[in-house]
C-alpha cells in the first residue's frame, strides 16, 4: 500500500512544482555570446529600431481627437517605466485583464478615437516595444490582484495541458526538460521578459503570443487568433512564473 | 542552419503531410508488447531509417542515435543506438504505438492512436503520425541497431 503510494508519487508527472527562483534563467541565459551580444548593445539590437519607430509615433498626434499619447502621458521613460514588468492587468470594463496590446489599443479608440492597430502590425509592435523598454532591467512584479487569479489559473491549466497530435504540455518540455536539445534548439525556460523581441528566425520583431503560436503549431495543435483571451490568461502565468526576472524588451532571441 | 532546421521540424505541421486517413489496424497487447505486426507483414529496415530520419516523424526532435548525417539531434530521450538488443520487436511496437500505455507520464508522442488526445490541429485530426506499415518499417528498422 504505502509501496504502490510512492510509486505513484514518484511516476506522478513532474508538474505544478514551479522553476525555483534560484534556477530561473532568461532565454537570454541560453543563447550564444554573439547572439547576447546583439541584444546587449543597444547600437547593434535590431530591435531598437522597432522601439525608435514607437518613440516616434508616442508623439505623433492622430485620430479624430489629434492627440498624442505624450499628450496623456508625457514623458514615458517617467509615466511608462515598470507598466510592462506589471502586466496584464485587470480592466474592470472587460472584466477580464488585458494586455499591453489591449491597453495600447484601448487608448487608440477610446482616447485617440482612432483606429485600433492590427495584431502584429509593425505600429503596434512599435508602441509596445517602445513602452515595454521603458522597464528594462526592472524585474517582472505581477500585481497582487485577486480579480486575476482566475485567469492566472486558467492559464497555468492550458500550460499544463496534454495536446496536439504530440501530446505535448508546455511544462514537459520548459519546466521538465529546459536545458536539453529538442533537436538543434536548446529549450529555455518559457519566459515572457523580452517580448515584443526581435527573433533572428524570423528576421523580424515579434509578439509573445506570435511565440506562443509557433510552439502550439510545433506540438500540432489547434492555435488561437491573436488576442484570444486564452493568450492571455498564458501570458499571466507565464508573467506569475517569471516573477523577478528583468524585462529585456527589446530582446533578440535565436 | 540550426534555427532553420528546428523551424523546419516544429513547422512540419503546417503542410498537414500527415499519415493518410484509414481506420486503425486493431492489435493486441500481451504484457508490455505487441507481439503480432500491424500489417502482417514484415517491415523494411531501408525505409524505416528514413522514416526515422525524417523531420516529418518528429523522432530526432527527441532522440540521437547512429545517423552521422544528421546535424541536429535531440538530447531528451535515450538514444536509440543498441534499442535492437534491449527490446523485442513486439516490445519496440507498443512502445511506437503508444507509449503512454508503459508510463503515463511519458513525453514520447503515440505514434499509432486518434483517441484521447486534445485540441489536435485539423490537418493532423483523426489521423496517427505514423501509418501501420511505417510503424513496421521502423520496428524492422530499430531492430537492426543490437551495438
Ligand atoms: C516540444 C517542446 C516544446 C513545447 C511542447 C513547447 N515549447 Fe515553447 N519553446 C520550445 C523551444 C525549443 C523554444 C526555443 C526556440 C528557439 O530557440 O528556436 C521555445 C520557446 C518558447 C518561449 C520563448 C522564450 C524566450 O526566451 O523568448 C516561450 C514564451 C514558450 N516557448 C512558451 C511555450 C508555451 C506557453 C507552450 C505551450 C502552449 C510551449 N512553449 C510549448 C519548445 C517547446
Ligand atoms: C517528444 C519526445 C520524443 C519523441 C518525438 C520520440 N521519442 Fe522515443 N522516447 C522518448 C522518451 C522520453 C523515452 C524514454 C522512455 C519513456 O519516457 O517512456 C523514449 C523511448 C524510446 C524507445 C525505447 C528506448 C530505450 O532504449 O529504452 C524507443 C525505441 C523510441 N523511443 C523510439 C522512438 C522513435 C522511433 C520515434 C519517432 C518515430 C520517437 N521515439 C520519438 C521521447 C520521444
Amino acid at each position: 500500500m504505502l509501496l504502490s503510494l510512492l510509486a505513484v508519487l514518484l511516476l506522478a508527472p513532474a508538474h505544478a512544482a514551479e522553476i525555483p527562483q534560484a534556477e530561473k534563467k532568461s532565454g537570454y541565459d541560453f543563447m550564444t555570446p554573439e547572439t547576447k551580444a546583439m541584444q546587449d548593445e543597444l547600437t547593434s539590437n535590431p530591435g531598437m529600431l522597432t522601439v525608435l519607430d514607437g518613440e516616434a509615433l508616442w508623439n505623433r498626434k492622430t485620430g479624430a481627437a489629434n492627440r498624442a499619447c505624450a499628450d496623456c502621458h508625457q514623458d514615458a521613460s517617467n509615466s511608462m517605466k515598470g507598466v510592462a514588468a506589471r502586466y496584464p492587468a485587470f480592466d474592470a470594463a472587460r472584466g477580464r485583464p488585458v494586455n499591453l496590446d489591449q491597453r495600447i489599443n484601448a487608448c487608440r479608440t477610446e482616447r485617440q478615437q482612432a483606429t485600433p492597430l492590427p495584431p502584429e502590425s509593425k505600429d503596434l509592435l512599435a508602441l509596445s516595444a517602445y513602452v515595454a523598454t521603458q522597464s528594462r532591467g526592472m524585474p517582472i512584479a505581477p500585481p497582487d490582484d485577486p480579480r486575476l487569479k482566475p485567469f492566472r489559473e486558467a492559464g497555468e491549466k492550458i500550460y499544463e495541458l496534454r495536446q496536439g497530435q504530440l501530446n505535448l504540455s508546455c511544462g514537459q518540455c520548459h519546466d521538465q526538460n529546459w536545458g536539453k536539445k529538442l533537436a538543434g534548439a536548446t529549450i529555455p525556460q518559457a519566459h515572457p521578459n523580452g517580448y515584443p523581441l526581435y527573433r533572428l528566425e524570423w528576421q523580424a520583431m515579434g509578439s509573445l503570443q506570435r511565440r506562443l503560436r509557433n510552439c502550439l503549431i510545433g506540438m500540432r495543435a489547434e492555435h488561437y487568433e491573436f488576442g484570444a483571451p486564452e493568450y492571455i490568461d498564458l501570458e499571466l502565468y507565464l508573467m506569475s512564473r517569471a516573477r523577478g526576472l528583468p524585462i529585456e524588451t527589446p530582446a533578440v532571441r535565436p | 542552419m540550426r534555427r532553420l532546421a528546428f523551424a523546419a521540424a516544429m513547422l512540419a505541421g503546417v503542410s498537414g503531410i500527415g499519415a493518410a486517413q484509414e481506420a486503425l489496424r486493431p492489435y493486441q497487447v500481451v504484457g508490455d508488447a505487441i507481439p503480432q505486426s500491424l500489417t502482417g507483414q514484415r517491415g523494411e529496415p531501408d525505409r524505416g531509417r528514413a522514416v526515422v530520419v525524417s523531420r516529418q516523424s518528429t523522432c530526432l526532435l527527441c532522440h540521437s542515435g547512429p545517423f552521422p548525417e544528421e546535424r541536429f539531434q535531440g538530447d531528451l530521450s535515450p538514444d536509440l543506438k543498441g534499442t535492437g538488443a534491449r527490446w523485442s520487436e513486439g516490445e519496440l511496437r507498443l512502445r511506437l504505438v503508444d507509449a503512454t500505455r508503459l508510463n503515463a507520464a511519458t513525453i514520447m508522442p503515440a505514434y499509432y492512436k486518434v483517441d484521447g488526445l486534445n485540441r489536435v490541429a485539423s490537418a493532423w485530426r483523426g489521423k496517427p503520425i505514423l501509418t501501420a506499415e511505417q510503424i513496421e518499417d521502423v520496428v524492422a528498422y530499430l531492430a537492426t541497431l543490437r551495438d
